[in-house]
């Protein structure tokens, strides 16, 4: 076999992964992706070793439920054929392999810099008629630093290129430079703060299956609920955020609202509006108690008639839909060649989510998933799919809450590190996909913590919607994908 | 135009009346109260991620602090979080608090500029600038402009151009790519200006204290007029943080 297959969450022996020949390696992780829309890279990354530079490419496949991993070991500096020349998907990793590592790639179609802010010569396109718009690292806005250059014609934008890295704090080095357990989750914590309960569920999940702990239920059950009510909160922020690029002032400060009492149930429930603090390995030091369970219940009955009346107004109305139909489109065979995930794939029919296809937690057992799909990939697409996925949100925490686990007193358990393993986590947070992959060494000690954010697939997606499109509509396009810059920048 | 107003009806009244006394819900971890305790006493030392707590005597610095609350749930004899949210200081000592204190966090009326009360006393335009923020403070100073808690009604705005600004709100450790934009748009205000600090993360760095990836350069060379810690900062931390800087 050129791969060997495992699970969501299940660790495997690094002597185990097969080790291949760079062409070999090649040939096997774009053979596996031909055609096949269930598959795609969920990471791609590198670590140095004593003998070079090791490969490891993971192929999540939906239909089997399993995660492909191979790797290859090639020498610093060498030059090599790039994935990316048969498949894009694997664009941004090899940009990133690029410039951690100084691989050259012979056919590499965009070998930009990732992070790295230096004097780039961004895409240039001669002529009278065009016009160039540069946009940020700082926005007009309270928003993350990132930069934006448009082309454009008049009014309509020929291209956008997008260079980030502003945000970048060397968050994976830090997770090996501090060794503790806190230090760890709180680094978690702050991969990217809206995605709190997301990026810390895939940590803790990874940390208790490399160090084989088993969670009892309720630390799943309050994991799975912490997720779900993160997915309620931030879509309802991004359709206040939406109506209010299009300037729907009342969807606005409905939406808007409408946010507050889910945030301020995670502060009655582990003191944090976004829900620092309450994920934690092995433990939880906020149970879940039947006053909050009945807390919970009475948020969510005055939360749903409000939600809906406002959900129908907003899209019986007109001059909302004239605003989000059509605008800012992705096609399925874009999307698919981009290699997006969550919410930016099924928004175009590409059903792609972990809940379902790489099931962790509660999800495959007390929550049986089906993802939302949508078809057009507009700007409507995105705004129905948050809508919908709300509703059926709110549908999995009442299911939930009508049993609440027994929860223990929160005490620290002992964790020690598998050796000379590989351990990988996905997750599916609210924008999508998160994968987290460590990697130890013969005492257990982590040598790589490698985080990929679903943002880090997506930025092309928002790219591609903005073409011919006006750049007056490029704030909603930005907010109905609202994708993170410090989750890619890391 | 009646199901508009319908909705509106069904919203009732949202604001805040008024943010300088309202209760926040649930266990919010504001202000520590540390009980005084034998001298020595040492806590375990990874009790804290960020380092926020020293010893002889104890002392927690809110401008370190994650607000994680890991050592109040260890130790609930010694460590308490109250719900009060005003943590804001004009001064970094102002920050840290020792054992047996339980007075408030305060602004040092003493300490403030001249100018920043005469000038910007009813009206405070903002640029914020996010440098390696992780978007939760940024999301909670968004918050602050909400129908809630509505800062507005103080004169108190967050702006787009550093242009129309008379301060920069600083969130995020300062990484090494945003510093020199930073200081491009901390100049293009014009004088007189204010420099805040929102959160732990752009008090002290946070969990990213230490990483190769910060330049913190901006800290260190220029005067600080306010720290309001929180990770992330609560709405009404800020909005009372401002207030106070300002003498209202």
């Amino acid at each position: 076999m050129n791969y060997i297959s495992i699970y969501n969450n299940r660790p495997v022996g690094l002597k185990e992964i097969p080790e291949l020949g760079y062409p070999e390696f090649l040939r096997s992780n774009v053979d596996m992706l031909n055609g096949r829309a269930d598959r795609h890279c969920v990471n791609y990354f590198g670590y140095e070793t004593g003998a070079g530079i090791k490969l490891f490419c993971c192929i999540a496949d939906d239909t089997t439920h399993q995660i492909y991993i191979s790797s290859s070991v090639v020498g610093e500096k060498s030059t090599l054929n790039s994935f990316t020349a048969q498949n894009h998907n694997f664009e941004n990793f090899e940009r990133e392999i690029h410039e951690n590592f100084g691989i050259k790639y012979s056919d590499h179609p965009w070998l930009k810099p990732f992070r790295k802010i230096e004097n780039y010569p961004f895409c240039k396109a001669e002529s009278e008629e065009l016009h160039e718009v540069g946009v940020g690292p700082i926005h007009a806005g309270i928003i993350e630093p990132g930069h934006f250059r448009f082309i454009c014609n008049g009014e309509q934008i020929m291209h956008l290129e997008i260079q980030l890295g502003f945000q970048h704090r060397g968050i994976e080095q830090l997770f090996l430079q501090k060794n503790t357990l806190i230090e760890r989750t709180t680094l978690a914590e702050n991969i990217a703060g809206d995605t709190v309960a997301g990026h810390t569920a895939a940590f803790v999940n990874l940390w208790e299956s490399l160090c084989g702990f088993a969670p009892d239920y309720s630390l799943e059950y309050s994991r799975t609920l912490a997720m779900e009510l993160e997915r309620v909160a931030v879509h309802t922020g991004d359709l206040a955020a939406i109506c209010g690029d299009i300037a729907y002032q009342l969807g606005n400060s409905v939406y808007g609202r409408l946010r507050t009492p889910i945030i301020n149930f995670f502060q009655e429930w582990g003191g944090n509006r976004l829900a620092k603090g309450l994920i934690r390995a092995g433990k939880i030091n906020y149970p879940f108690t039947p006053e909050l369970t009945k807390r919970l219940a009475h948020v969510l009955d005055t939360f749903e008639p409000d939600f809906d009346e406002i959900s129908s107004k907003l899209f019986k109305l007109p001059s909302a839909l004239s605003r989000m139909e059509k605008t800012g489109v992705v096609s399925y065979d874009e999307v698919l060649e981009i290699g997006t995930v969550g919410m930016a794939a099924r928004m175009s029919g590409l059903r792609r989510d972990i809940r379902t296809s790489h099931p962790f937690n509660l999800y495959g057992s007390s929550i049986i998933h089906e993802p939302v799909i949508k078809r057009h990939g507009d700007v409507y697409s995105r705004t129905q799919i948050r809508k919908e996925e709300v509703r059926q949100s709110l549908g999995y925490i009442r299911k939930i809450i009508e049993n609440v686990p027994e929860f223990r007193k929160p005490e620290d358990v002992h964790f020690t590190a598998a050796a000379n393993m590989f351990a990988i986590s996905l997750t599916e947070g609210w924008r999508g996909e998160i994968c987290h992959c460590a990697i130890t060494d013969n005492s257990g000690n982590l040598v790589l913590y490698k985080i990929k954010d679903p943002s880090h697939h997506n930025w092309m997606a928002l790219a591609m919607s903005v073409r011919n499109n006006e750049i007056s509509d490029f704030p909603v396009c930005n907010k109905s994908f609202n994708l993170s810059y410090c989750g890619h920048d890391l | 135009m009646l199901d508009n107003l319908r909705i509106m009806w069904h919203q009732g009244k949202q604001f805040i009346p008024d943010v300088t006394t309202a209760k926040v819900p649930g266990i919010f971890r504001g202000r520590p109260v540390i009980c005084s305790t034998p001298a020595g006493r040492l806590f375990p030392a990874d009790l804290c991620p960020t380092k926020a707590i020293s010893a002889n005597p104890i002392c927690i610095d809110l401008g370190r602090c994650t607000f994680c609350g890991e050592c109040a749930v260890k130790f609930p004899d010694v460590i308490t979080f109250t719900q009060d949210y005003k943590l804001s200081s004009n001064e970094r000592e102002g920050l840290i608090i020792k054992e047996g204190e339980e007075g408030p966090v305060l602004v040092n009326p003493d300490k403030v500029r001249k100018e920043i009360r005469r000038i910007f006393g009813s009206s405070l335009k903002l640029r914020q600038v996010s440098a390696g923020g992780d978007n939760s403070c940024e999301l909670e100073l968004n918050a602050t402009n909400n129908v809630q808690f509505d800062m507005s009604r103080f004169g108190i705005d967050f702006v787009a151009s550093p242009r129309h600004a008379d301060g920069i709100v600083i969130t995020g450790p300062i990484t090494r790519n945003m510093a020199p934009s930073l200081e491009i748009c901390y100049n293009a205000i014009p004088n007189p200006k204010i420099i805040i600090l929102a959160g732990t993360d752009a008090i002290s760095g946070g969990i990213f204290d230490g990483s190769p990836e910060l330049d913190r350069t901006f800290i260190s060379t220029h005067h600080i007029d306010l720290y309001v810690p929180g990770n992330p900062v609560h709405p009404l931390t800020f909005i009372n943080g401002v207030l106070s800087l300002l003498g209202r």
